[in-house]
């Protein structure tokens, strides 16, 4: 009998080596290896890319390796196919290409808002293989488990001669991305916005990169946090006043996590203004896991901000944020260092309370952004919204919650996930529905699971115009049922609720009003605003804040 | 917090009745055909939408600084302050008015975009006749004072109608032209002006620009009691020749030496370069006494 | 466009300023004009709509503003650019307090 082969043990690395080889063949291998011109990059990504490659190409909701996206597009399908993509956002059009030209196949991803429709197509067409749509820690995770990268195509601000790589303030998901690619036998490609002779700091040490090119333009960055104070309305400014004398205030909330609409964007505005006449300054919303929303300037300029780690910067803000770095998480340099990784962290452990809004949520509190036609995931909102089985530090806002949960005697908190809507959206779609357009849409894709954002089970609140439903204090299904409907306003699952029940649950508490809270409505005007347009957060930041042109009106 | 940002009370935000409220003396605005007595658009209504009771302008008298005034104010948010038919009709009825009993000034807050293209040619008579009816009202020795300042601007005909008036007090969100961002880019091509660049929008049409090139008499704070103070300022110190051919004439030969000068430019940039402000990038970031005191600072 | 007309029933309102507008028609906006009507036990609504088929919300969201205040003997019409049912009850509900001269 023969003995059993040896077992290469270092195959990961050959490969790797062979890859490496084959750019050197081609004259790739620069002055020190690292540097490639920029003509040259299609011959790269083909001599180091082999079918049925996983490749993460780097991009978040905010900065894009675009130019590799589009140069990976623009191979040859006859070189390379059949490549499984494994990345945070599918966000792009070059992202989409890269399934429509026959370079990839299957796709595990996070979120695609604006390719959810062609996305959509491509499955229902069959030309697309979803693995899964994961949060972001999630996807991260299984960057370490069996979704680790053979290339990873990322964006960073600046190279120097070695490969050193400097991230800047949208520092982001590189960290996670490199750290799973580098150490398991991958390559890493950077595109850089310019060459420095010396960095301001070393974000990515050389040894982790193999090649680095200068892309034609800077990486595409999207203002995607800029809420403009001028569109927040006056329904935004009650339902603000409402979470924060009803929820902030009553549980003492310090370390939270928003979303990115308009309606948290008027509770940071009101934080300056009709929070401080609370006597809330020092008392709620000292921490944060957020990226650097400019609504936040009026509450960081009052004092009220001790600390905010950030998911990644946007756009306009980076002087502001240097000009704070008290505030904000800031390099030696002077610059910020964001990282989605850590931040996610933060806003699934350490915070106390998310709070954000949707499109649609049913009878048992099952909330969901996704809409017929489109796939489009929910990036890191499921991670924040939800309530961790696995905390174990107490903080006074995790107690109160969990003793409303689960009684005087509980032996674990809760956290705080706060769903903020006004009853109907435009054109009068109404929030609150029977049936989520999620489970129709598992239908005609065929997907395993309904996409829902954040689980009913997971919601300790609804705030909305007509109130606030505290759902850790209903003790059957019935009565979360009843205090959904009774905050659900005109809507018809609104007018279908029980009355004498919705009254039962209010006079517990169960259910608040406005002028239980002690809010009369007509007061809620956008006076209370600290800013009421972009202008005023400028001048709010000392003219450290530039905002994008489309946000300007001067 | 801020104590000036606080007590703010934005032009640009405020509506109408809000502006005129806080403009006259507390109290003293006496409106004419309010919304009870007032007929909303007949042509609107025809078109199947609903109008407005005051069809988006307010008018009528009151005080400022104890000064007997006119007022008329557009509704921006109403179809964009747009000129309709009755819209028209009251704000001539009230400049004919002026000319009978010659209040001390008339004050216009524009609005608008121009013409209610709904009303056609009622929108576009009635624009014709309120630039006779400002003329004549001058004419009668009352001054009329365009103030300008809210997310509207003042474009199409009510371009021509500010650009009518005694004098013109703008604020640095104001803007102030003839054909609207949208209406040349759909025109001539986003190549010729990308109306979706609003900072190049401002730096072409907006207030800080209008004011370097002259064609307001006062840079005003987007606030409602800094325009009250600026429009009691200008009355206290006003004085206008009577309009006359000569004057015209001068206006002609200033308009086409401007024309020459700066015709070839495609950006404010380019002109305030060409004023002889040496750092125009900061121009748009300054703030509104800084710009007053470089205006003052230019060579003439 | 839309035309809706309701009554119902209400607790007398005081009026202070006859009459009372509040609101501009913009996009999501409407406009309420209240003069005092003839019967003072009830609440006659005029309403002029951009949106058509909601007028069974308008029934439930003025119906229920109706029980809720002191709304007798007004006359309300309204001018909407699909306003949300939110605004709507705000806006009525500064509309009677400018009526009532600021009543709480």
């Amino acid at each position: 009998m023969n003995a059993p082969l040896p077992r290469q043990w270092d195959s990961l690395r050959q490969n790797r080596g062979r890859r490496l080889e084959r750019a050197a063949s081609l004259g790739l291998a620069g002055k020190n290896g690292k540097e490639i011109p920029v003509d040259r990059i299609i011959d790269l990504l083909e001599a180091v890319i082999q079918p049925g490659d996983r490749v993460c190409l780097e991009g978040n909701n905010q900065k894009q390796a675009d130019f590799l996206s589009e140069s990976l597009a623009d191979c040859s399908p006859e070189r390379i196919n059949h490549l499984s993509m494994v990345q945070s956002v599918l966000a792009l059009p070059s992202h989409v290409d890269l399934f429509e030209r026959g370079l990839a196949n299957r796709l595990d991803f996070s979120f695609s808002g604006p390719q959810g429709a062609r996305l959509a197509k491509l499955v229902q067409e069959q030309r697309i293989e979803i693995g899964a749509i994961h949060t972001y820690l999630e996807l991260f995770g299984r960057y370490f488990m069996d979704l680790t990268p053979n290339v990873a195509l990322i964006a960073a601000q600046a190279a120097d001669a070695e490969g050193n790589l400097y991230l800047g303030p949208n520092t982001e998901d590189t960290p996670a991305i490199v750290e799973a690619t580098a150490f398991k036998g991958g390559i890493v490609i950077a595109q850089v916005n310019e060459r420095l002779d010396k960095l301001p700091r070393v974000d990515v040490p050389a040894d982790w990169v193999d090649f680095t090119v200068l892309a034609p333009k800077p990486n595409y960055i999207e203002p995607l946090f800029t809420r403009d104070p001028a569109q927040i309305t006056e329904v935004q400014v009650l339902m603000a006043m409402m979470a924060i004398k009803g929820i902030y205030a009553e549980y003492g909330v310090t370390r939270l996590n928003h979303g990115i609409g308009f309606d948290t964007a008027a509770i940071e505005l009101l934080l300056p203004t009709y929070a401080a006449d609370l006597g809330l300054k020092g008392k709620i919303c000292t921490h944060w896991a957020l990226n650097p929303h400019p609504t936040l300037i009026p509450a960081i300029e009052s004092g009220f901000v001790e600390s905010v780690h950030c998911f990644g910067s946007e756009v306009g803000m980076d002087a502001y944020i240097s000009a704070r770095s008290d505030v904000f998480f800031t390099g030696a340099d002077g610059s910020m260092r964001s990282n989605r990784a850590f931040s996610q962290t933060a806003g699934l452990y350490a915070c106390d309370m998310f709070i954000g809004s949707t499109l649609q949520m049913d009878m048992a509190g099952n909330s969901s952004t996704a809409t017929l036609g489109r796939i489009t995931g929910f990036g890191g909102a499921p991670n924040m919204g939800s309530d961790p089985h696995g905390r174990r530090h107490a903080s006074p806002a995790w107690l109160k919650a969990g003793r409303e949960a689960y009684g005087p005697n509980a032996i674990r908190g809760r956290k705080l996930v706060v769903q903020m809507v006004e009853t109907f959206r435009e054109h009068m779609a109404p929030v609150f529905v029977e049936e989520l357009d999620a489970w129709k849409l598992q239908k005609s894709m065929g997907a395993e699971l309904p996409p829902i954002m954040i689980y009913g089970d997971d919601v300790s609140h609804i705030v909305t115009e007509e109130g606030i439903a505290n759902l850790l204090l209903c003790r059957s299904p019935e009565e979360r049922e009843q205090a959904i409907r009774g905050v659900a306003g005109f809507t018809p699952v609104g007018m279908a609720r029980d009355k004498a029940m919705v009254e039962n649950l209010r006079d517990r508490g169960i259910i608040r009003r406005p002028e239980d809270l002690g809010i009369d409505p007509r007061m809620a005007t956008r006076d209370l605003l600290a800013a009421r347009s972009v202008k005023d957060l400028v001048r709010w930041s000392g003219g450290l804040y530039a905002p994008p042109s489309r946000f300007r009106n001067w | 917090m801020i104590p000036s940002l606080a007590s703010r009370h934005s032009w640009f935000e405020a509506t109408a009745r809000k502006r005129i409220a806080g403009l006259l003396d507390p109290g003293s605005f006496t409106e004419i055909l309010p919304p009870a007595a007032s007929t909303p658009s007949p042509h609107l209504a025809k078109l199947d939408l609903p109008g407005a009771f005051d069809d988006g302008i307010v008018i009528g008298c009151g005080q400022l600084e104890k000064q007997p005034i006119f007022i008329a104010a557009q509704e921006g948010q109403f179809i964009g302050g747009a000129v309709g038919e009755i819209h028209g009709a009251k704000l001539v009825g009230l400049l004919k008015r002026a000319v009978r009993e010659k209040p001390a000034a008339v004050l216009l807050l524009i609005d608008s975009g121009g013409v209610r293209l709904h009303e056609a040619n009622a929108g576009l008579i009635a624009i014709s006749e309120i630039m006779r009816a400002v003329l004549a009202t001058r004419a009668a020795g009352v001054p009329v004072l365009a103030l300008i300042g809210g997310s509207c601007g003042a474009f199409g005909g009510m371009g021509i109608v500010a650009k009518l008036c005694s004098a013109i007090l703008i604020s640095e969100e104001g803007r102030l032209a003839l054909s609207g961002p949208e209406v040349i880019e759909t025109v001539a091509g986003v190549e010729e002006f990308d109306s979706k660049d609003r900072a190049l929008v401002w730096r072409v049409t907006g207030g800080k620009h209008r004011y370097l090139m002259g064609d307001c008499a006062m840079l005003v704070e987007d606030d409602v009691s800094a325009f009250r103070a600026a429009a009691t300022a200008f009355l206290a110190d006003w004085q206008e020749p009577a309009p006359s051919v000569g004057l015209l004439r001068a206006t002609q030969r200033q308009l086409e030496n401007r024309l020459t000068a700066y015709g070839a430019y495609r950006d404010g940039l380019q002109i305030w370069a060409a004023l002889g402000v040496t750092n125009p990038e900061s121009v748009p970031l300054l703030d509104r006494d800084s710009l007053v005191a470089l205006k003052e600072g230019l060579p003439t | 466009m839309e035309k809706l007309n309701f009554q119902f029933e209400s607790v007398p309102a005081l009026p202070a300023a006859d009459p009372a507008l509040c609101g501009v028609v913009g996009s999501g906006n409407l406009e309420i004009l209240l003069n005092a009507g003839d019967a003072p036990n009830l609440c006659v609504v005029e309403i002029k709509t951009a949106a058509r088929g909601f007028a069974d919300t308008w029934q439930a969201v003025i119906g229920a503003f109706a029980a809720a205040h002191p709304a007798g003997g007004t006359r309300i019409a309204i001018n909407d650019m699909g306003a949300t049912p939110a605004v709507v009850s705000l806006r009525l509900a500064q509309a009677l307090a400018e009526y009532q001269g600021g009543v709480q």
